[in-house]
């Protein structure tokens, strides 16, 4: 087999105010006709910035500073470094297919579909202006789009997050390049509907042959997709082999500690024992159900049932998760139990008291009984406070203390979150995410609450921090018995931390049962689809059978 | 207008943040930062000259005998109409007074009426969006109304309006350019506070049980100040414009009180013969706009990045 | 659509009367009553004896409580009959009309120089690739709006009209009359068209979807004409509508600056006798240009932008 792509001793640097940043360091990499590599790292490692390199995409400020990118194939072979900019655009599309990131966001919001994928054809002089077009509806038909004829003539606005990445996939192939290059493709969608693409994609390429570089963050979709795996750290390529190398014998601690913590991929974790059932649940859910009005439509004003008829109870020391995908009603669910939204119908009971309408003195109470931790530690924090000032900003609502006692509370809380004290001094923007998220855990600790709710804790977090963070609120848990309600997109890392799973669809809370009971005996159909699509999934079961083959 | 000024990035800060492959480097501390200032304030000389000359203009408003020591409303007639020249720096005009003495003696009333435009504008159009931002409902839907209606009527209209009914006066001149600016800022003081009161850290502060007003003071103000600041310094320097017009077109003090849209209304006549009695003031009026305008965009910049 | 429309025009109609409210509040409320002011004086007017205050006050119908004056005069602008001018007792409607002619043609010119300046600035500074060129060009618009306009035109004059001769100082006769006053008003607009259409290409330039286009292999020129431009005309348009807007306004210096007549030294005029009910006229008038212009605008942003119609924010 030739090799389509040959990277070698590759440096890429940025410009900044006031210094340089050196993203990719001596990166070498190749991949051949056909296959599929994909480059695994996290955030900061340069991934992202090899791949914009290989493309001629990268930002004004940056440059390819040593190295050389040569783009070969069966016809010939290019040096794509120092390439002028006319010469690389008879590369980019044509000999180069991009899958971009965020599909929401990646289309022109005021052209029709059709003729964005026309454009591939038309500025390589594939096609006319009336061919442009049929081709385009056969391309977007290729790329599995329903109705194709009737989405080319639609704006992007029209079509959901899915449809929107299937019609750059349709970019993308259009002009039949020797390889794609998949920026995160579809990291930005819910695990079914990315499944059922990177599926997709997968066919389509092995159908046509076409080689292609998978840029993730995410382990479990490079062992799933791709033949052979680079991970990227700190600019440089620190590991690169197949991908059962990779996960059964990774070499460098690196790789190993991001194998470690990818959470489809290592083995299930021992469940976790649930706490003594108590007599008492301290928080108690029954027929909950939130409407939110549509706007009018043709003067009459429809509402979306957002939660519908959910019923549940947390012990203390008990951790249940709500699963589900986007608009599936989990994260109004919870605030819904912690009244920050008020229910259309149904009650909340909080250690045996309704509090379904408190309103006023009983509604602070709440307050300092539960507690909630944000999905985004970057949106939680005041910019303007110290961590001092956030972590005892809870004290000062409720006029605990004097100002030296709130001083040794708030650091016996970060001590607790297990950062250093002298991080009270500084402020958010000086932390990084799992430093802000400790911060906004303490901060939900410093009323000593029986319940924290967490939505989506983790989710805007790297994995191997991913990790701590998880391992952190367990130990909490144990020590204080905490009684956690765990919003979540991520089975994976459900089944980590729960004692029960709920999962939610339009509203509804399908099924509720212990979590190593639903993990191996799904009852809904739906439930059995979102466990499928767990990324590492196919890999580990493949690695099953092999075994017991 | 104001608030698509504003928004107008800072040629220097485009070479910066490559997207997210790169982490971001851990800013300064309150030190290191003062100890760069030096640096910093090296590679803007613009910006440098800019702070001179606002201070000069302060000078000349609060203390001008400090800059130019001779009396604005006497003149040498045998010296009259006299171009720059190292007696007379900006030469002298037809009744032979010194037309930098007048210029100095001038920036006094000016800048009194911008001041004056400048606070009538943020305090009731910062109180109008504040309370439009936080209360949201109805009180919003009310409040913006009126400050369409405001918007719809051009600015120079309804400072015009004003004095019709009040009058004459350096006084009047500045409350009718502070009331026909109010809108600009209670539409940027609203946007700022639904944008802070909808953040997930105020959500954040409410959810651990901090009292509404308490947010309101310790969240929801320090967060807006910054822009409301940013549009206040932009204001300054429209309002100068402003004030100049009104006072050009003869709205402003009497004569012979100096101010400086009037001696430029009184050197138009000798526009073919003196050009100094217009260009001067002139000058002065677009050196100072200018001035205040770098400082703002400085500032902008400076809180977008520490935001 | 239709329903976009009907809420865009019931909107313009609501700032309309509030318009007409606010101007009522100004200048029949703020000084007591308007009668007093006038019999004070304006710049050359007598003192009036109290007989002859009272006389006026009936035939202006300001002996009446001010709701029913409110009333009175609101259904008579409905009408389109905006008074009778105080000063010299012309109806205000034919006062303003007559004005209009020469203020027309300034404005278009003005426009004219604002949107071809601007819009050359701004697509020159975001397409050049040299930059230094694009700090200069974008340093431009920042230079012209700190300038006052009336000195602005008057140094115009000075160069251009005393110092070279080329064209008239003043005057309103013929074409080369016109360059100057509508230079000196579209200066300051065009750099706020060029301030603004800038930014937004060079924030559209960086969205996703460019990224895209050129990773499918689109040429500068071409993603700059076919993508970012259309995308970027928004915010724009925006301001077009606001300078188009205000170009009345900006004619009050300009005419006095140039000496000619129009409606801009009509409102001068009427300002410096207080002639109430013109001012109020010339004001309503603006207020009606501005609200028209933006509901044109208004109609075009569906056109350059398919999610607006929709009721979808643009923002994204």
């Amino acid at each position: 087999m030739s090799t389509i792509l040959e990277v070698s001793d590759l440096d890429v640097g940025y410009r900044i105010a006031g210094g340089h940043i050196h993203a990719v360091r001596g990166a070498s990499l190749t991949v051949a006709e056909g296959e599929v590599v994909a480059v695994v790292g996290e955030s900061g490692s340069g991934k992202s910035t090899l791949a914009q390199a290989v493309i001629g995409l990268l930002p004004g400020n940056g440059a390819i500073e040593g190295g050389s990118i040569r783009l070969g194939g069966s016809a010939n072979t290019t040096e794509l470094t120092g390439l002028s900019e006319k010469a690389f655009r008879g590369v980019r599309g044509r000999r180069i297919g991009l899958v971009p990131q965020d599909p929401t966001v990646s289309l022109n919001p005021v052209q029709r579909v059709g003729v964005q994928v026309g454009e591939v054809l038309r500025v390589h002089g594939l096609a006319d202006k009336r061919t442009a077009r049929l081709r385009a509806v056969e391309l977007l038909a290729k790329a599995g789009l329903p109705d194709p004829d009737v989405r080319a003539g639609q704006y992007p606005h029209e079509l959901s997050g899915g449809m929107r990445q299937r019609v750059l996939i349709a970019i993308a192939i259009a002009a039949r390049p020797g390889l794609i290059i998949a920026d995160e493709p579809t990291s930005a969608l819910d695990a079914t509907v990315q499944r059922r693409i990177l599926d997709h994609l997968d066919a389509l390429r092995a159908e046509t042959g076409t080689a292609m570089l998978l840029i993730t963050h995410d382990l479990g979709v490079a062992a799933d997709r791709a033949d052979r795996v680079v991970v990227m750290s700190g600019g440089r390529i620190v590991e690169e082999g197949s991908v059962e190398r990779i996960l059964t014998d990774p070499a460098d601690p690196y790789t190993r500690t991001l194998v470690a913590a990818a959470p489809g991929l290592s083995a299930p974790p021992t469940p976790r024992t649930p706490p003594q059932p108590s007599d008492r649940p301290v928080v108690e859910v029954g027929g909950l159900t939130k409407d939110f009005p549509l706007p009018r439509v043709r003067g009459r004003r429809g509402v979306l049932r957002a939660v519908d008829d959910v019923s549940f109870a947390i012990a203390r020391g008990e951790t249940l998760a709500l699963v589900g995908e986007s608009g599936s009603g989990k994260s109004t669910t919870a605030r819904l139990v912690l009244r920050l939204a008020d229910p259309t119908a149904g009650e909340v009971r909080f250690d045996g008291a309704d509090i379904t309408r408190v309103k006023g003195r009983g509604w602070r109470e709440l307050r300092r009984r539960a507690q909630l931790v944000y999905q985004n530690p970057y949106a939680s924090l005041d910019p303007r406070f110290s961590v001092e000032e956030v972590v005892t900003e809870p004290l000062r609502a409720f006029g605990v203390g004097g100002p030296a006692e709130r001083r040794t509370r708030a650091a016996e809380l970060v001590e607790r979150v297990a950062l250093p004290a002298s991080v009270l001094a500084r402020r958010p923007v000086e932390l990084s995410g799992g430093q802000r998220q400790r911060i906004a855990i303490a901060r939900a600790l410093a009323l000593s609450p029986d319940l924290v709710v967490c939505d989506e804790p983790v989710s805007a977090l790297d994995v191997s921090v991913q990790a701590q963070v998880l391992a952190l609120l367990e130990e909490l848990q144990t020590d204080q018995g905490l009684a956690y309600l765990f919003i979540s997109h991520d089975l994976a890392v459900v089944r980590r931390i729960a004692h029960r799973v709920g999962v939610m669809r339009e509203g509804r809370l399908l099924e509720l049962r212990p979590t190593e009971e639903l993990f191996t005996d799904p009852r809904e159909d739906y439930t059995r689809e979102l466990l499928g699509a767990i990324a590492g999934r196919r890999r580990a079961a493949d690695a099953v059978t092999t075994r017991s083959a | 207008m104001t608030e698509l000024l504003i928004r107008e990035g800072t040629p220097d800060s485009s070479g910066t943040a490559p997207g997210s492959s790169v982490a971001l480097p851990t800013p300064p501390t309150r030190r290191e930062r003062l100890r760069r200032l030096p640096r910093f304030l090296g590679h803007r000389p613009g910006l440098v000259v800019a702070s001179l000359v606002v201070l000069l203009v302060l000078v000349a408003a609060f203390a001008p005998g400090v800059l130019a020591p001779g009396d604005p409303n006497v003149g040498v007639v045998a010296d009259k109409l006299r171009a720059p020249s190292g007696a007379h720096w900006f030469g002298t005009d037809y009744l032979g007074r010194d037309v930098y003495t007048r210029v100095v003696h001038g920036a006094s009333l000016s800048l009194q009426a911008t001041v004056i435009a400048v606070a009538v504008a943020l305090v009731v159009g910062g109180l109008l969006g504040l309370l439009a931002g936080f209360v949201g409902r109805w009180v919003d839907e009310a409040l913006m109304r009126v400050v369409d209606v405001l918007l719809s009527i051009p600015a120079i209209l309804l400072s015009l309006a004003l004095i019709t009914a009040l009058g004459y006066g350096t006084i009047k001149v500045a409350i009718a350019v502070g009331v026909a600016s109010v809108a600009n800022f209670a539409r940027v003081m609203r946007a700022e506070t639904m944008r802070i009161r909808r953040s997930t850290y105020v959500e954040a502060a409410r959810s651990v049980g901090t009292r509404w007003y308490v947010t309101l003071w310790r969240h929801v103000l320090p967060n807006a100040a910054g822009p409301v600041l940013v549009l206040a310094v932009l204001e300054f320097g429209l309002a100068i414009l402003a004030v100049s017009s009104l006072s050009f077109l003869g709205y402003g003090a009497p004569p012979p009180a100096p101010e400086w849209g009037s001696l430029i209304a009184e050197g138009r006549n000798y526009l073919a013969t003196s050009w100094w009695l217009c260009a001067m003031p002139g000058l002065t009026i677009a050196a100072t706009v200018l001035s205040v305008n770098r400082i703002s965009r400085a500032l902008d910049g400076e809180w977008s990045r520490a935001r | 659509m239709i329903r976009y429309l009907a809420r865009r025009v019931a909107t313009a109609v609501g700032v309309l009367w509030a318009a007409y409210t606010v101007t009522f509040v100004v200048l029949y409320l703020l000084p007591g009553d308007p009668i007093t002011t006038m019999a004070g004086g304006g710049l050359d007017g007598e003192p009036l004896t109290p007989e002859a205050i009272e006389a006026l006050k009936v035939r202006y119908g300001l002996d009446q409580p001010l709701v029913v004056q409110y009333g009175h005069r609101l259904g008579e602008a409905l009408s389109g009959d905006l008074g009778t001018s105080i000063q010299n007792g012309q109806d205000v409607r034919t006062a303003i009309l007559e004005a209009l002619p020469p203020t027309l043609q300034i404005a278009v010119g003005g426009l004219l120089v604002a949107v071809v300046l601007g819009g050359g600035l701004a697509l020159a500074a975001t397409s050049t690739s040299l930059r230094w060129l694009r700090q200069l060009l974008m340093a431009l618009p920042s230079l012209a709006v700190s300038l006052p306009v009336f000195w602005v035109g008057l140094m115009l004059v000075q160069i251009f009209a005393f110092g070279l001769h080329w064209l008239p100082s003043v005057g309103a006769s013929g074409f080369s009359a016109l360059v100057l006053p509508s230079t000196t008003l579209g200066l300051p607009m065009g750099a706020l068209i060029a301030q603004v259409l800038a930014k937004s290409l060079t924030t559209v330039l960086e969205e996703p979807y460019v990224q895209t286009a050129r990773a499918k292999g689109v040429g500068r020129a071409a993603i700059h004409l076919r993508h970012a431009l259309q995308n970027a005309a928004i915010p724009a348009l925006t301001v077009l509508g606001y300078v188009a807007g205000n170009l009345l306004a900006g004619t009050v210096v300009v005419e006095t600056v140039f000496t000619r007549p129009g409606l801009g030294r009509l409102t001068v005029q009427a300002v410096g006798v207080q002639d109430i009910p013109l001012v109020q006229g010339i004001v309503l008038f603006a207020a009606l240009v501005f609200v028209g212009v933006n509901l044109v605008v208004d109609l075009i942003y569906p056109v350059l932008d398919p999610r607006i119609a929709k009721g979808v924010p643009a923002t994204s």
